[in-house]
């Protein structure tokens, strides 16, 4: 690679021009895919082979997301990974509501995706019924190539922007509109975003 | 209703659990809402001090005023809890003074859920509340169920040293988890990676002999559920010889190293008195100098002809309780070898048509087996009335089943007594005094599982 | 049908330990004290080196109360059942103490083993079973405004029924 005499010639004539008149929604896109960190809601079983995925083999690295953030308010996804209990669920919210739009949400294994084995009281049959979910990964528990699979499936519809297009069209992802809460003792959960 | 109408409705419903979930009674009282009887019987009693004894104690100052005191909440949601454990803190300052772990976030009704499911479905239930170790979770359901059966002397050795086989390699698994988290917990992230590359050869092992890489359901009344591969010993000699080497590889990185010994070395401390009358059982006993090990001391499977050390400590700090269970890595790897010089041939589950199906390949061939494999697929086995109780010992401590039959095909009542619940009352007494920091260190070095305390 | 008189015949007495019966179950001894010699009982073991507790749980025999008991033992809906283990002698010992549901409440060993007390509160938590004087009688598995207890046996285990059909056509149309 030499030097460049003549920008037209050797530089950016050689470069394609829709490289450089793209739109930013699209380079947005490609860099929110590759660069998502899960917030870290790893519950039971499946948090172990979420745990195996950030390991060295699987590796989630390659895919910009070997971060978990502690904090929900750093995170874009939240891969509920395991089964929620009654107890369980109105913190899954609050940790859901603290994250910052967008958002999206992997519901890891049966147990989150519809209750799994446990088919009874104390567990929710279903995260659907307490958070939007965007991809739904079966398995008990999934393998790490399954959770990757999810992942990877999220990653390119987050990349088409399909899912953000979807919830500006519909007004929001859950179909949630929030009334005016009264003053009380309870935190109020901020969202932000279009609704 | 509108859809609008509909949605308030909903959300209102979200909203009311969320203001409702925050379980108060559950948690920390301050310190001007209890008497002062209170505040001592709970130190006094695993003391095994009466109050005024505690009252003089004089290692804390035993009535801060309460403007001086800050409680704190620790999870549900937190990176260092080892699952969905909440803990409440006090603090004065960085001291912690009273804790209490609130549990239950992960309460699965396995208990309930077992009544209803037979006792060969009964191991995947079981399988998933210690999810760390669930080998031993089935082996013990399993024994108990023998038991009830009046076959547990029937067992086929061959069933029994496998049976041995995945319970070591399992308890190795565990191990290589606590130090993985244990490190990382500590701030040695690197040791994630590690212990995750180490635990990826056991898994694959597993998942060639059982199917699956977690949970797998394969110890079953009546022996295990297939006979082990073609060249399984290879793969449990590579075992044997890739983790050693890194093991050392691991008392290089954390044991002998300073910032290592200085955040755990003196952390956590309990005493073998304090111990027994918690009820903590494994690591956490031996840590204090008691070598109690129900493989050497009230031995089942064939743990009594196997050649092993009981490993204990001294102090009874996280530093010995590290250092215990990466020893008792060592000491699963010495029974693996035996195993393998020992394992016999023969019969992979006990021939007894009540509990065993029949070949797969025999339901083509005979109505009988298609109509036995039905039964008992479908209606499952009735077990004779009775009750009782087997314990085993897990990674985490004693691990015991208590299962009382009513003549069904499904248990009356399914009991597991987790070792990690009666541990995590450990909790408040090894923080008392000491500071926050060292919070995390020390549940790390309990090595809960939520799964099995909840249930 | 003869109409003779059958002679009497009355039980041998159960082996007593302690003034309590005891029995044998596949191998393991259980005792079966009243709740009046429950703690007193537990005191005495626990001078005897039975220095661990190692598990506390209970059963709701409401659907089968047909069980096998020593001769003496008035069966009741509840029982709470207590292993000990002497760690000096390497022995195990239960107990079974029998709780009628009008009166649930029983002694708490909180004072004897610290450790019981997370299994007490389990025992509160999943059957109503109180324990008279300890510390910190409050739901431990449930949220605490749950209402009813999971474990006993009129309490449904909240199976929601799951209907599939393979008729796809007919939920093309159906949509």
């Amino acid at each position: 690679m030499g030097l460049v005499h003549d920008i037209q010639g050797d530089g950016l004539g050689g470069i394609p021009h829709n490289a450089i008149t793209a739109k930013v929604e699209d380079l947005v896109n490609w860099a929110r895919s590759r660069s998502s960190w899960p917030a870290s809601f790893g519950l039971a079983c499946c948090a172990i082979e979420m745990m195996a995925t950030g390991g060295a083999h699987y590796d989630i690295s390659r895919f910009g997301m070997e971060v978990f953030r502690a904090s929900p308010r750093q995170a874009d996804i939240m891969i509920v990974a395991g089964r929620v209990s009654q107890k369980m669920a109105p913190v899954l919210r609050q940790v859901y509501d603290q994250m910052m739009e967008p958002k999206w949400v992997i519901s890891m294994g049966v147990c989150a995706s519809s209750g799994g084995m446990f088919n009874n009281y104390a567990i929710v049959q279903g995260v659907d019924q307490i958070v939007p979910v965007d991809v739904y990964a079966p398995g008990c528990p999934p393998t790490p190539e399954t959770l990757i699979h999810a992942i990877e499936t999220l990653h390119s519809k987050i990349e088409s922007g399909e899912l953000l297009k979807r919830r500006a069209a519909t007004g929001a992802g859950a179909g949630l509109h929030v009334t005016e809460i009264e003053r009380g003792a309870q935190p109020i959960p901020v969202i932000l975003g279009s609704r | 209703m509108t859809d609008r109408a509909v949605e308030d409705v909903a959300v209102q419903d979200i909203l009311s659990t969320i203001r409702g979930g925050n379980e108060p009674e559950q948690g920390l009282k301050p310190r001007s809402e209890l008497t002062a009887r209170e505040l001592l019987r709970e130190v006094g009693a695993v003391l095994r001090m009466s109050e005024a004894e505690a009252a003089k104690l004089g290692d804390l100052p035993l009535d801060p005023a309460d403007d001086q005191t800050m409680i704190i909440n620790m999870g549900p949601q937190h990176p260092s809890t080892h699952g969905v454990l909440r803990l409440m803190l006090e603090l004065q300052g960085e001291t912690v003074l009273r804790c209490k772990p609130i549990i239950g976030y992960l309460h699965t009704g396995m208990e309930k859920q077992g009544e209803n499911l037979t006792y060969m479905q009964g191991g995947t239930n079981v399988t998933r509340m210690d999810y760390l170790s669930p080998l031993n979770n089935e082996l013990v359901f399993s024994m108990a169920t023998e038991k009830l059966l009046g076959i547990d002397g029937d067992i086929p050795e061959r069933a029994v040293w496998m049976r041995m086989l995945l319970s070591e390699l399992n308890r190795m698994s565990s191990h290589l988890l606590f130090m993985a988290t244990n490190g990382m917990d500590l701030g040695a992230v690197g040791m994630m990676i590690y212990g995750w590359r180490e635990r990826e050869q056991v898994l694959r092992f597993f998942q060639k002999v059982t199917g699956l890489r977690m949970n797998h359901n394969f110890i079953r009344p009546g022996g295990v559920a297939a006979d082990l591969p073609a060249g399984w010993r290879d793969d449990v000699l590579h075992l044997l010889e890739m983790i050693p080497p890194r093991l050392e590889e691991y008392d290089t990185l954390m044991t002998g190293q300073p910032i290592w010994r200085d955040r755990l070395q003196g952390v956590g401390v309990i005493t073998q008195a304090e111990a027994i009358a918690l009820g903590a059982t494994g690591p956490i006993l031996r840590s204090t100098g008691l070598e109690w090990d129900l493989r050497r001391d009230q031995p089942y499977l064939h743990y009594d002809e196997m050649e092993f050390d009981v490993i204990v400590g001294t102090y009874g700090d996280a530093f010995d309780r590290y250092a215990i269970r990466l020893n008792e890595i060592r000491e699963s790897i010495r029974i693996v070898h035996q195993i393998l010089d020992r394992m016999p041939g023969g019969d992979y589950r006990i021939q007894n048509k009540k509990v065993t199906p029949p070949p797969r390949a025999r339901i083509d061939e005979s109505m009988e087996a298609l109509i036995h494999h039905f039964k008992i697929f479908t209606e499952g086995f009735k077990v004779p009335e009775g009750e009782v109780y087997v314990a085993i010992e897990s990674p985490r401590g004693e691990i015991g089943c208590y299962i009382v039959s009513d003549g069904s095909a499904t248990p009356y009542r399914l009991h597991v007594r987790a070792p990690s619940f009666v541990n995590i009352q450990c909790l408040p007494h090894m923080m008392r005094g000491g500071l926050v920091a060292d919070a995390v260190a020390v549940i790390s070095s309990v090595d809960p599982v939520l799964g099995e305390v909840d249930r | 049908m003869s109409e003779t008189a059958e002679p009497e015949v009355v039980a041998p007495a159960p082996p007593m330990l302690h003034g309590v019966p005891l029995s044998d179950s596949h191998g393991q001894r259980v005792l079966h004290p009243t709740r009046a010699a429950y703690l007193k009982l537990v005191r005495t073991l626990l001078d005897e080196t039975y220095t661990m507790c190692a598990d506390l749980t209970a059963v709701d025999y409401l659907t089968f109360p047909g069980r096998a008991l020593p001769a003496g033992v008035v069966a009741e809906r509840f029982e709470v059942v207590v292993n000990l283990l002497s760690i000096e002698r390497r022995e195990r010992i239960r107990l079974r103490v029998q709780v009628p549901p009008d009166d649930a409440t029983i002694a708490t060993l909180f004072d004897l083993y610290p450790g019981s007390e997370a299994m007490e509160r389990e025992v509160f938590d999943m059957f109503g079973i109180s324990f008279t004087d300890h510390p910190d009688l409050t739901r431990i598995l449930m949220p605490e405004d749950w209402e009813g207890h999971p474990l006993r046996k009129d309490y449904d285990q909240g199976r929601i029924p799951v209907q599939f059909s393979t008729d796809f056509a007919a939920k093309e149309r159906a949509q």
